[in-house]
This record gives structure tokens, sequence and C-alpha cells, in this order.
């Protein structure tokens, strides 16, 4: 274990850990404040204007001083866009690990508390939910459900669906990582001494054990959010996430990559860079996390 | 000691503790482990009954039996008269305050993540809901003071303490509810040699000024000597002696106690000198048909590798040994 | 000449960023040939350091810095990796708590046994099998010529021992530096594995190091002693004289605080306090808050190692012996 005093002065002292924290705040005070700084709202029709489409970056030759990063097909802002985009994004992914969460650890805390049959059936259900990916499952199920709605329903239920599907189909992750740790937990004595009061399983399981088996959470889900929102960008980009009307990261990359040819390439580069730099940054961090809670997680799978 | 003999506090009748080990899923034999076959043991109130063998004998296996951590596999186990192996978590709740343990490994025993108040707290909150916050406050404070801790730890977490000072809060936390009966499992062998005089007194101690009875479980047979009133010996599951502890270090009478005393490094020296032979306990899978010791037994003959001895009170000292040839 | 002459022995750890904590603060030791002498203390007293010290073992970033390690006429710590494996291993050998230390887990007994012989000498396999059973039945392993195709997990704990200890014997080393060999280990087994150590020592004339927290081993297995506390040297000379009559307060504790030194259901004798870690240690005398004989001058210096004690004010202070000298 380890102090805040200490955590603190380990981040500090890492120019790497420093770097990702950084980026990362800019990115979530950006995303959350957008609807305060943005420079324009791009849900607004009425701000919008069909005359300032496909304007190129404002440095460059036609570009306007409104439009830092340019502007897309219907003349919304792009910078204004990755704005409101990177916040759907994190929205997602952050939704989905607590699904994912949720799941994993009730179910990987069963488990690994009862043994036995639970724990060979709920492990036996995680591998072969790992066999599948991700991608594929969610493939499936937002096909279909795109099938069964209309548009608009669609559109206002796309968030929910995206973090119900990522959610659950990752899942065995966390399981598997409380699991083991709640093995190496369970048998110590100071469970039994909560069990020669008496206590429930229940109360043994959240409230001894659990709290004890939460570092290794903490690890994978920095880098689970980073997965998510991977995983949120490509259904996008494949025209199976969020509509384009209410764009993450993914569907801002998929409706300027249509018209990259044809020369308006900032409206996906920049999304794009803001992807990979929110990505790389949660990446970063997670691994950070991991060696400074706990070294010997280095060695582990995940 | 002025206990009557008929009334003990704890009580085990034939208890038997088996456990099957895993094995492949298409593999037909299921092997399975004799923890405990047949305990039989009558714990006085108010009196210290010790628990020695070595690993794997069986003593932890009978102290969790009694606690209730483990389900007897058949047998039965008595609380003050009451049977209490078969009782489910709601008729045991009542009985949780009167029994309590210390276990062995203080590092272990303390959940890290909760301050000494919470870790004193939660039984009192969880066993005697009728209590209210200013109780468990006072309750927390009175058994502190009486094991000896500062009530400076009350916020600090189990890794700020030393060994010593972690098993003094871990006795505290099983006398809090001030229970009558204590099963301590060698709650001194993971201390230091200057440390475990400390905590030895405290228990003794807080046996005087409570009337506690205590099951103590240890390999140490000097610490036994000190500290106990009665002893059972147990080899492989099974008690092959039980006596008083006067009886046990002037007259030992199953060979198995006897060489346990013989190992005994002595401080006089001298006692080393002579070859052993190289023992080994046999396999608790597929234990031997006759005594479990008779392998090892330097007076064993063929009735002992055929027949288990049972545990009989010899007449001559009312010292009880599961051994054909004691008398 | 001494066998092995440890003088003025320091070991230190780096602690922040440029502070540094000792582990050994200055322990001299003189050992004859075919000497036992028992090193006792409790954990984090520094008797484990002493022993890795000797072999020059510090690992990183820990570091001896200063004293000297004299086997044989040769300072040990001066040694190249080259010259010092021909001595470890092989002159000296070492014994620790865990027998896995020493057993390889996917190798035969046998193997380890002839791999080690064939390092340190030059002889035939054949040749170096039927040493290995003759040492393997000298440790009392039954059936010996079958066990040299057994892996180390398929024996008990105690055999494990057993074969650690024959292949400590391998080379007829003249010296045996055991670290708390049967700690782990049951009573009955601990007096096997202690009583054959004794044996072997006293009837082959191999000097013995033997490290334990157990004052009982100790005076059944060795001749003198040494009691350390906080990484010094509190006590030292024959094991009978220290067992019988203690002269450092510490010593005197630890004696008294044993059950057997005390009348049934009386009250133990206990030392107040534990020992303090070796990153915050009291000035002076590291056992003076503990000592109920200290005074102002424990608080203030260190008292030296005189007369086999490091006290100020030692009980039997009129009986320092001849030997106590000799031990200087």
């Amino acid at each position: 274990m380890i102090s805040w005093r200490g955590f603190l002065k380990r981040f500090f002292s890492d120019p790497v850990a420093i770097g990702s924290g950084i980026v990362l705040l800019i990115l979530v005070l950006m995303a959350v404040f957008a609807p305060l700084i943005a420079p324009q709202n791009p849900y607004d029709l009425m701000q919008l204007d069909i005359m300032d489409s496909d304007l190129p970056p404002s440095w460059r030759d036609g570009g306007d001083p409104r439009f830092w990063l340019g502007t897309d097909t219907q003349g919304r802002g792009v910078f204004s866009t990755i704005m409101h985009g990177t916040g759907i994004s994190l929205l997602i992914g952050i939704g989905a690990v607590i699904v994912q969460g949720i799941l994993g650890v009730t179910l990987g805390l069963w488990a690994g508390y009862k043994g036995g049959w639970v724990d060979s059936f709920l492990m036996r259900l995680a591998d072969i939910q790992m066999s599948l990916s991700t991608l594929m499952i969610a493939i499936i199920a937002l096909a279909l459900f795109q099938a069964a709605f209309d548009a608009n329903i669609y559109s206002d239920y796309a968030i929910f669906m995206l973090i119900l599907i990522i959610g659950i189909a990752e899942w065995p992750k966390f399981a598997r990582t409380v699991r083991s740790s709640v093995l190496g937990e369970k048998n110590k004595e100071y469970v039994d001494a909560a069990r020669v009061i008496g206590l429930p399983a229940r109360k043994v399981m959240w409230g001894h054990i659990l709290p004890n088996t939460l570092t290794p959470v903490l690890v994978i889900s920095t880098i689970q959010v980073a997965e998510a929102i991977m995983t949120e960008a490509a259904l996008s980009f494949l025209g199976l996430g969020m509509p384009t009307d209410k764009p993450s990261l993914g569907s801002l990359i998929r409706s300027g990559f249509e018209f990259i040819f044809s020369g308006s390439w900032w409206i996906t580069l920049y999304p794009a860079i803001v992807l990979v730099a929110l990505v790389l940054a949660l990446n970063l961090l997670g691994d950070w996390l991991r060696d400074v809670l706990n070294p010997k997680l280095r060695r582990g799978d995940d | 000691m002025t206990h009557s003999i008929n009334d003990p506090i704890v009580e085990t009748r034939g208890l038997e503790m088996r456990f099957s080990l895993p094995t492949h899923f298409l593999s037909r034999k299921k092997p399975v482990l004799h923890a405990l076959s047949g305990v039989d043991i009558q714990i006085q109130k108010g009196e210290t009954f010790c628990v020695v063998g070595e690993s794997g004998c069986g003593k932890t296996t009978l102290g969790r039996a009694i606690m209730g951590l483990l389900t007897p596999s058949s047998g039965e186990i008595y609380f003050r008269g009451e049977r209490i192996d078969t009782m489910d978590e709601a008729e045991r709740k009542p009985i949780r305050a009167d029994m309590q343990m210390v276990f062995q490994n203080p590092y272990a025993s303390l959940n890290p993540r909760r301050n000494v108040f919470q870790t004193l707290a939660e039984p009192i909150r969880y066993l005697m809901p009728e209590k209210s916050g200013a109780d468990v406050r006072a309750q927390v404070e009175a058994v502190l003071d009486a094991t000896g801790c500062d009530q400076s730890w009350q916020r600090k977490l189990p890794h700020e303490f030393s060994g010593g000072q972690r098993q003094r809060i871990a006795i505290a936390r099983a006398l809090v509810t001030n229970p009558a009966f204590i099963v301590a499992d060698e709650p001194i062998s993971a201390l230091d040699v200057s440390i475990q005089a400390q905590i030895l007194n405290l228990l003794n101690d807080l046996q005087d000024e409570r009337g506690l009875t205590y099951m103590f479980i240890t390999h140490d047979l000097s610490v036994v000597e000190h500290f106990g009133d009665r002893v059972a010996v147990m080899y492989l599951g099974q008690v092959m002696e039980l006596a008083t502890t006067d009886a046990i270090y002037r007259d030992p009478k199953h060979p198995y106690t006897q060489l346990l005393l013989a190992a005994i490094p002595r401080l006089e020296g001298g006692s080393f000198d002579a070859p052993r032979e190289p023992g080994e306990l046999p396999d608790p899978v597929n234990p031997p048909p006759g005594c479990p010791f008779a392998p090892r037994c330097p007076i064993a003959q063929n009735i002992c590798r055929s027949e288990r001895p049972l545990l009989r009170e010899l007449e001559t000292s009312g010292t009880m040994a599961a051994c054909h040839f004691a008398e | 000449m001494a066998l092995l002459d440890v003088t003025d022995l320091h070991v230190a750890f780096p602690r922040g960023k440029k502070g540094e904590v000792e582990a050994l603060r200055g322990v001299d030791l003189t050992l004859e040939k075919g000497q036992r002498l028992g090193v006792v203390g409790e954990s984090g007293a520094g008797k484990s350091m002493l022993a890795f010290a000797i072999l020059n073992l510090i690992a990183d970033p820990g570091r001896v810095t200063q004293g000297s390690v004299t086997f044989d006429g040769q300072n040990l710590l001066e040694l190249s990796e080259r010259q010092i494996r021909r001595i470890r291993g092989n002159r000296i050998s070492m014994i620790f708590q865990d027998p896995m230390v020493t057993l390889n887990p996917v190798l035969t007994i046998g193997k380890q046994m002839i791999e080690t012989l064939k390092a340190h000498r030059s002889i035939s396999t054949r040749e170096a099998r039927r040493l290995s059973i003759e040492k393997l039945n000298l440790v009392a392993i039954p059936s010996a010529a079958s066990r040299m195709d057994a892996y180390p997990h398929e024996l008990s704990g105690g055999l494990r021992q057993r074969v650690v200890i024959a292949i400590a014997l391998l080379t007829d080393p003249e010296l045996i530096i055991a670290d708390e060999p049967t700690t782990a280990l049951d009573v009955t087994i601990q007096a096997e594995i202690m009583s054959l150590i004794l044996r072997l020592c006293r009837d082959n004339d191999v000097a013995l190091i033997l490290i334990t927290h157990d004052l009982g081993v100790v005076a059944e297995v060795t001749e003198r002693l040494m009691i350390m506390y906080a990484g010094k040297c509190v006590e030292t000379g024959r094991t009978r004289d220290i067992i019988d009559a203690p002269k450092h307060p510490y010593a005197v504790g630890l004696l008294k605080a044993l059950p057997q030194n005390s009348a049934k259901g009386a009250k133990l004798y206990q030392i107040p306090g534990s020992m303090p870690p070796i990153t915050n240690l009291p000035t002076g005398c590291p056992y003076h808050p503990r000592c109920e004989r200290s005074t102002d001058k424990c608080r203030a210096a260190m008292p030296p190692l005189e007369h086999g004690v490091a006290c100020f004010h030692p009980m039997h202070e009129n009986g320092a012996r001849d030997d106590a000298e000799a031990a200087q």
C-alpha cells in the first residue's frame, strides 16, 4: 500500500505521468465545459450556416478566423465538434467501465468467495465471452437495434446502447482480476475473524474482502476506459455507433473520412489526433498506476 | 482447580473432519484427507486446555471446527450443553459473542484497510445491536485498556504497528464482546522471543481477571508446560494422550508424547548428542490401518499395525492414552 | 590462526536521496577450526545480514561499507567473483531456512549433487555419484541410492532439509553457515536435523555458524554464542557461560523470559517494548529504552564490547571470565 503523499510524490517525479495527466486534464476540462466555452454550438441548427461549410483551418488560405480548425460539410466548426465529441466519447467510455465494473466486480467477488460450481460456471462463461471479440458482439447487437427501431429512437438511445453493450461485453476482465485477488485475500485470517463474529457472506465479501481488492480494479479501470473509447470509435466509424448529429470522436472521423480525398483532410485529422492523445494518455496513466500500486501485476496478462 | 468435571464449557463427541481433495474430473479415485478422526475432548470452565501437535495433526482444524469456521463431517460439538454444529446462523448468533478466536499471524488477522476502532467496534455492532454509539465507544476504550493498548491507537491502521502490538489488538478484538471461551491458535509463534512473554502474560492476566476459558493451540511444549492446565497431544487427526500438564511432563505415557518431549531443545544442553531416527508423518490421505504412530514407534508390535488403539483411561494415573501398551 | 576472522563489519543500505541506514554496525567475530558458534537475535537484529556479509553476498543496493572478513588468511571482501566462488559453496557451505533456496525444483537430487561436486572437483560422474550417495547416507536418508532420482517436491520438508545438508557436506567444507535451518520444521524434525548437524560438525571437525532465534537450540548445539541487538553484538562468549550467567541486560531478559525458566503459573519476566527499527535507533546504547539498568551514560554513548559484553552496567560484573577476554 502507498500513502497519498507517497503517491503524489511519485506522480510529480515522473515526467510521463505528469505529461499524460496534463493531456487528460485538458481534454476532460475541454469536454466538460464545452457548452460554455465552445465558440459555437454545433447541435444548434440556428447557429449553422451552409455558407460556412468546408472551410479550411484559419491559418490556411480561405480560412475563417471564427473556425480555428476549419468546418465540416454542414458548416459545423471542427474545433467545437471535437470539444463536444470528446465529451460524448468520455461519457461512453466511463459509462461502459462503470457497467463493466459493477458486473465484473460483483460476479468476480461472488465467484472467488463461493468457489465450487458457482466459480466454475462464471469463469467458463467469462472464457466464452472473452473468446468472442467485443467488436463482433457489439456489431451484431447494434445492427439488430438499428434495424429494429427507426432513426429517431436510435439516435436518442444510441448512447445508452453503446454503454450497455460495451459494458456487458467486457465484464470478464474485471471479474477475473477481482476473482484472483479475492482468492488471495479470502484465506487470510482477517476474513476468518470476520466469519467468527458470524458476519453473513454478503458483509464479509463487500465489507472486508472487496476494499482489499480494489487496487487492481483501479488500474484496469483506467485502461478499460481507453479501450471502451476505442471500441466506441471503431463502432461509430463503421456507422453503428453515435449518429452524425450527436457525433463522438469516432463518428467525426467517419464523417470526415468521406471527404478526405476531396481535400478536406482537417475534418478527419483533428478528431483523430484528439482520439489518439486521449487513448494514449489514459493508457500511459494506467500503466503508471499499475507500476506504482502493484509492481507484481506487470507480469500479469492484462 | 475448582471447576466441576461434569460441566464442560466445550465438548466434542466423535468429531470427524474429512476433506475431499481436488482431482481430475475423469479420475475415479476420490482421495479423502482425514483431518480429524474421532476426537472427543471436554474443556472445563476456567481452564487452559492446550492442544499440542506437529503440523498436519489436526489441531488447527479442531479449533476452527469448534468456532464454526468448518463444518464437521460427522460428530457433535457442544457449547455449554447446547449442540452448536447443527445450528444455523440465526440460532448461533447469540452464542457468537461468547466464543472468540485469536489467530496465529497478526500480520494477516487484521484487515489492513480498517483502523483499530473500526476493527474493534464491528463485533459489538453486529453481535450486540442494542448498544448505542456511546456504549460501543466506551466498550472499545475499556478493552484497549485491558489489553495494554494505548487509546491513541484507535484511529491508526494496522501497518503502523509492530507484530506484538498487532497481536494485542487482535486479542482486544476477541475480548471486546466479553466472551467466556477463546480459541487461541498459535498466538505467539509468529512473534519475536522478547514479545512472546508479553503476550503470554497478557493472556494469563486476562484469564485471571475475567475467568476466561482458553483452548490454546500450539506446537511449543515449553509454553504448554508453563501455561496449560490440561493437554491433548494430537497426531494425524487423533488425540494420542490427554492429561493434566503435570502428568504429561512428569510421566508421559504415549510414545509419541515421549518423542515430542525429547525433542524440546534444553538450555542445559546434551539431549541432541544421540542420533535420532528420521521420522515422517504418514500420508493423511492413506493413513496406516492401525495406530497412526506405529511406523515411527520404537515399541510397536503387530497389533499396532492392524488395530487402532482407542483413547482409554489408564488405571494408574488418570491419564488418557491411545496406545495398546501404555499403562 | 583463526579459521574466520571478522573485524568491524558494517553493512549499509541507501535510504531516501542521500542517506544510508546501517543494518550491521561494526561486528567482530572469531571462529577457530571446528568451532560451533551460535548467533542469536530477534528479527531485524542483523543476524542474517551477518551471514550474507561473510559470504560477500549482500545484494544491491546494500553494501559492506567497512571492515574485513578473513577466511584462512584471505579477505573475502576483496576477492573477485571468480576467486570467491572457489570458496563459497566449496570451503564454506550454506544451509538456509527454506530448502528450496538451495534445491532446483526441476532437477533431480542426484543431478544437483553431482553437478555441485563436479563444479568444485575434477572427478568422474561415477565417482561423484558414489560420493553423493555416501553423503545422503551420512545424513540418514532412507534408501539413499533411489532418492538420487527423486525431484525435490517428492520429498517431505524434513527430508529436503537433510538433502540440503548433504549438499552442504559434499565438498567437505571447513565452515558451514546455517541460517535458521529448522525454523520451518516441526519440533521432532528440528531435533533430528539439529542433532545431525551437531554430530556431523563435531565428528568431521567442521566449524559452524548457526543463526537462530532459539536459545534452546543454541544451548544444545554450539560452544560459543553471540547475541545481537539492532545490528550490534551485545554479548559474546562461551555458550554455557552466557546461558548460566548472562551479563548484558538484554541477554538476561531473553533468558528470564523463557517459560522454562519460570515457575508454573507465575508471571513471566517480560522485556518491555520492542526492538527499534534500524531506521530509527535511539542514541547511545540501542537497548537503553527497554533496559531497567540504564542510566544517563547509556543514553549518551554506545558502550564498547569489553570482556564479551557491550554494557556500562553488566550483571555479574565481577565474574568476567578469562575466555570472555579471549573472545576479543
